[in-house]
């Protein structure tokens, strides 16, 4: 692969201005130096995830046309259910064929490293300009000290929460803490509102509201050198704590997938719940007076004394076998700037939360203060396999809903919280072999 | 002329062509070859290929290598996997038994003859026509723990107190996944044997009730026998449908809660596709052959014995 060398980037750029001229679109001051120039006669296919929000999908396709007009490379963009993108991420990077640029969740990147084009000088030019990475996304996006991944960042959850129910149990403001947390949920359920989070097998809720919990009472999967520690006196008491929990949900939540909760926060069924901002956007666009009452909260903090939250964390991978690994770099570029980045989060109703610290100050976050909980999710994230490091084994982890399992399995007093970690343990010990 | 008696000598020349076009079991072999290659690529090969994979530690993304019975080692040891065998046999035996007796139940009935006849065997139909996964998702909203059809049903007239938690508690659960999967495989069996009750000539039955056969005599000595290799060829369709079955647990529960209701199929794909352990989801699902297997072996072989005690067949 070619180096892209600072005289590459100076040539590209006045290139660029040329054309801005022509075109009568001069980049602003302050806009991101690096850039890449694009092979000739370029086109690209991007694969992505089919869209939460039609705001999304909208603005990001408008993005690709200035792109487009700008550069003269088409790009042609296909989507995909958000859950079928990595199986087919996978097959493109096992058999050396497909679209150009992918936009997958999680540890993707990690499960075919050597596939990927290096984005290094690319996502060290973004962090640069733009206030930094979010050290969760140095996480996902780097591998050996290169970068492998561009991060786009998360399908952010928060608690999402009935005010006039809270006011009601006698709560002024949402609990920070887990013990507030876990009596606020028992004065709701004696009020008849229960809380209620997803315990089937949801790849989504599920997974992000009990990684939450194992981790905020200092449980973990493995340790930094991915050795299996979830049967530990913490990950009983985060059993112990979600046993109690469990009494307070409304009944049938074993059986919820990632839909569940939505409908039922919805239809005045439940009164608190994890998810991203679908249900207040549902709620506010179809002018439904429930959405007046609904508002947000990060997760409470554990004994652990720090956040320690899991989204749906997203990133694009540039595929080597791409004949136009430039094109593709400086479409990334383009669409991560702030002239493209912020309107599209905007029109995304802050659905997606940045990857970089300079877009905390989109006016998405602050315009209706109920957001404002989202904006800041990246920062009080981890990867999903903390402590220890990304790539197949944390990966099928995930998929196989271990923590999920355990969780559910304690909670609904399937097995003891000691047995459930101990079962936990003998599965998590299937991938991290060595 | 002694050029010509010379020749006349020398028996004459056959081609290739000849011999092969005159030679029966050449032309056969050669004619067998495009429906052979068929089956080669298409069935032998993937079926090799999902052998040899569940041999090697094969992920996502990265070639495997040879690893012999590692994968089945670690399932044997796999608290979830036998989990998997253990639904998918309670889920097979039951739904079939049932699909078999509501089925046979059906076609007897549609047999008679009854007003609208068409029309009904037109809507018994239905379930099967429709897509699975619609299905799947109306079974989902009317197993839904907060808005069941059934629930509220019952909570209006006063039966119960409370919603019931179809798919959150696992016996529940695997008794609505079977209902589901019954009341989609139904019609196949019950058309089925409807067109094998129709092939049964009305004689036998005017013979037996000659000779003072009650109906179940008659249903005992004449339709079933008559029926058994019909039977045999629906039975090993449907438990081979039933073992095998992935979108109604996939729309329904995704294997949950807490693995009650994971087949061996729905757990193929969640370890080899969003786990990216293309090995062991290919042993689990070569670990389904031979219990497959023997489920056809039993369902055809067990039946059509019967059927030539009877003195069916030859």
């Amino acid at each position: 692969m070619k180096k892209v060398t600072r005289r590459d980037i100076m040539k590209a750029g006045a290139g660029l201005a040329v054309l801005g001229v022509a075109g009568d679109l001069v980049l602003p001051a302050g806009a991101v130096a690096t850039s890449f120039t694009p092979e000739k006669g370029a086109a690209l296919r991007v694969l992505r995830w089919k869209r939460f929000v039609q705001g999304d999908e909208d603005l990001w396709n408008a993005n690709t046309k200035k792109f487009t007009e700008l550069t003269g490379v088409k790009v042609k963009i296909d989507t995909e259910s958000w859950e079928d993108v990595r199986p087919k991420a996978a097959v493109a990077a096992n058999i050396g064929s497909g679209p150009d640029i992918i936009i997958g969740w999680y540890d993707d990147p990690h499960q075919y490293p050597d596939k990927l084009v290096d984005l290094t000088d690319l996502a060290e030019g973004l962090g640069n300009e733009l206030g930094g990475w979010y050290p969760v996304c140095e996480s996902y996006g780097k591998r050996d000290g290169r970068w492998i991944a561009l991060p786009l960042g998360a399908a952010a959850n928060c608690l999402v929460y009935r005010e006039s129910w809270i006011k009601e149990a006698g709560f002024d403001k949402f609990p920070a803490d887990t013990d507030g947390f876990l009596k606020l949920c028992q004065a709701l359920k004696k009020n008849g509102h229960p809380p209620g989070f997803a315990l089937g097998n949801a790849v989504g809720d599920g997974n992000m509201w009990t990684h939450w919990l194992l981790w905020t009472f200092g449980g973990k999967m493995v340790n930094d050198n991915n050795e299996v520690v979830i049967n530990s006196p913490e990950t009983v008491k985060a059993l112990e704590y979600a046993k109690e929990l469990y009494q307070t949900f409304i009944p049938g939540t074993a059986s919820w997938l990632d839909s569940h909760n939505n409908k039922a926060f919805l239809s005045d069924k439940i009164s608190i719940t994890n998810n991203g901002i679908s249900i207040y956007y549902a709620a506010k666009s179809k002018n439904m007076p429930i959405a007046k009452d609904i508002n947000h909260s990060p997760f409470p903090i554990g004994p652990v004394g720090r956040p320690t939250e899991l989204h749906l964390f997203t990133q694009a991978m540039v595929f080597k076998y791409s004949k136009y690994p430039n094109a593709a770099k400086e479409y990334l570029r383009f669409m991560w700037s702030k002239e493209q980045y912020e309107p599209w989060q905007q029109a995304a109703m802050g659905y997606i939360t940045q990857p970089l610290k300079a877009y905390e100050a989109n006016p998405i976050w602050t315009s209706d203060p109920k957001h404002t909980p989202y904006r800041d999710t990246l920062a009080r994230m981890l990867p999903n396999g903390y402590s220890g490091t990304l790539g197949y084994a944390s990966a099928a982890v995930m998929a196989d809903f271990i923590v999920v399992n355990m969780v559910a399995e304690a909670a609904t007093g399937a097995v003891s919280p000691k047995a459930a970690a101990a079962k936990a343990e003998k599965r998590a010990k299937r991938y991290y072999r060595v | 002329m002694a050029q010509q008696t010379q020749s006349a000598v020398v028996p004459p020349k056959i081609t290739f062509w000849e011999r092969f076009e005159n030679n029966r079991n050449l032309l056969g072999l050669f004619l067998m070859l495009p429906t052979a290659a068929l089956l080669v690529t298409f069935l032998a090969y993937p079926l090799g290929l999902g052998v040899w994979l569940g041999l090697t530690d094969t992920t996502i993304g990265r070639e495997g290598v040879f690893i012999g019975l590692e994968n089945y080692k670690w399932l044997f040891a796999d608290s979830v996997f036998w989990l998997s065998v253990f639904n998918t046999f309670l889920y097979t035996t039951v739904a079939s038994t049932i699909k078999f007796g509501l089925g046979l139940w059906l076609a007897l009935i549609l047999n008679q003859h009854i007003p609208f006849k068409s029309l009904i065997r037109a809507i018994i139909l239905l379930p099967w026509i429709v897509p699975t996964v619609l299905s799947a998702v109306a079974f989902w909203w009317i197993y839904d723990s907060q808005f069941s059809i059934i629930s509220w049903s019952l909570m209006k007239l006063g039966f119960i107190d409370q919603y019931i938690n179809f798919l959150g508690e696992k016996n529940n659960a695997r008794a609505a996944v079977i209902i589901a999967n019954i009341w989609r495989g139904v019609p196949f069996v019950a058309i089925s044997l409807l067109a094998g009750l129709q092939t049964i000539s009305p004689i036998l039955y005017e013979a037996a009730t000659l000779d003072g056969a009650n109906k179940w005599q008659q249903f005992r000595h004449v339709t079933l026998p008559m029926l058994t290799p019909i039977i045999s060829v629906v039975m090993t369709f449907s438990v081979l449908f039933t073992f095998t079955d992935f979108q109604l647990i996939y729309v329904l529960t995704r294997g949950g809660p807490i693995n009650a209701t994971h087949l061996m199929a729905t757990l193929s794909f969640q370890r080899a596709i969003p786990g990216g352990h293309l090995g062991e989801g290919a042993a689990i699902a070569v670990a389904m052959i031979p219990f497959l297997l023997a489920a056809i072996l039993f369902s055809y072989f067990g039946l059509q014995r019967r059927a030539w005690q009877q003195g069916g067949g030859h």
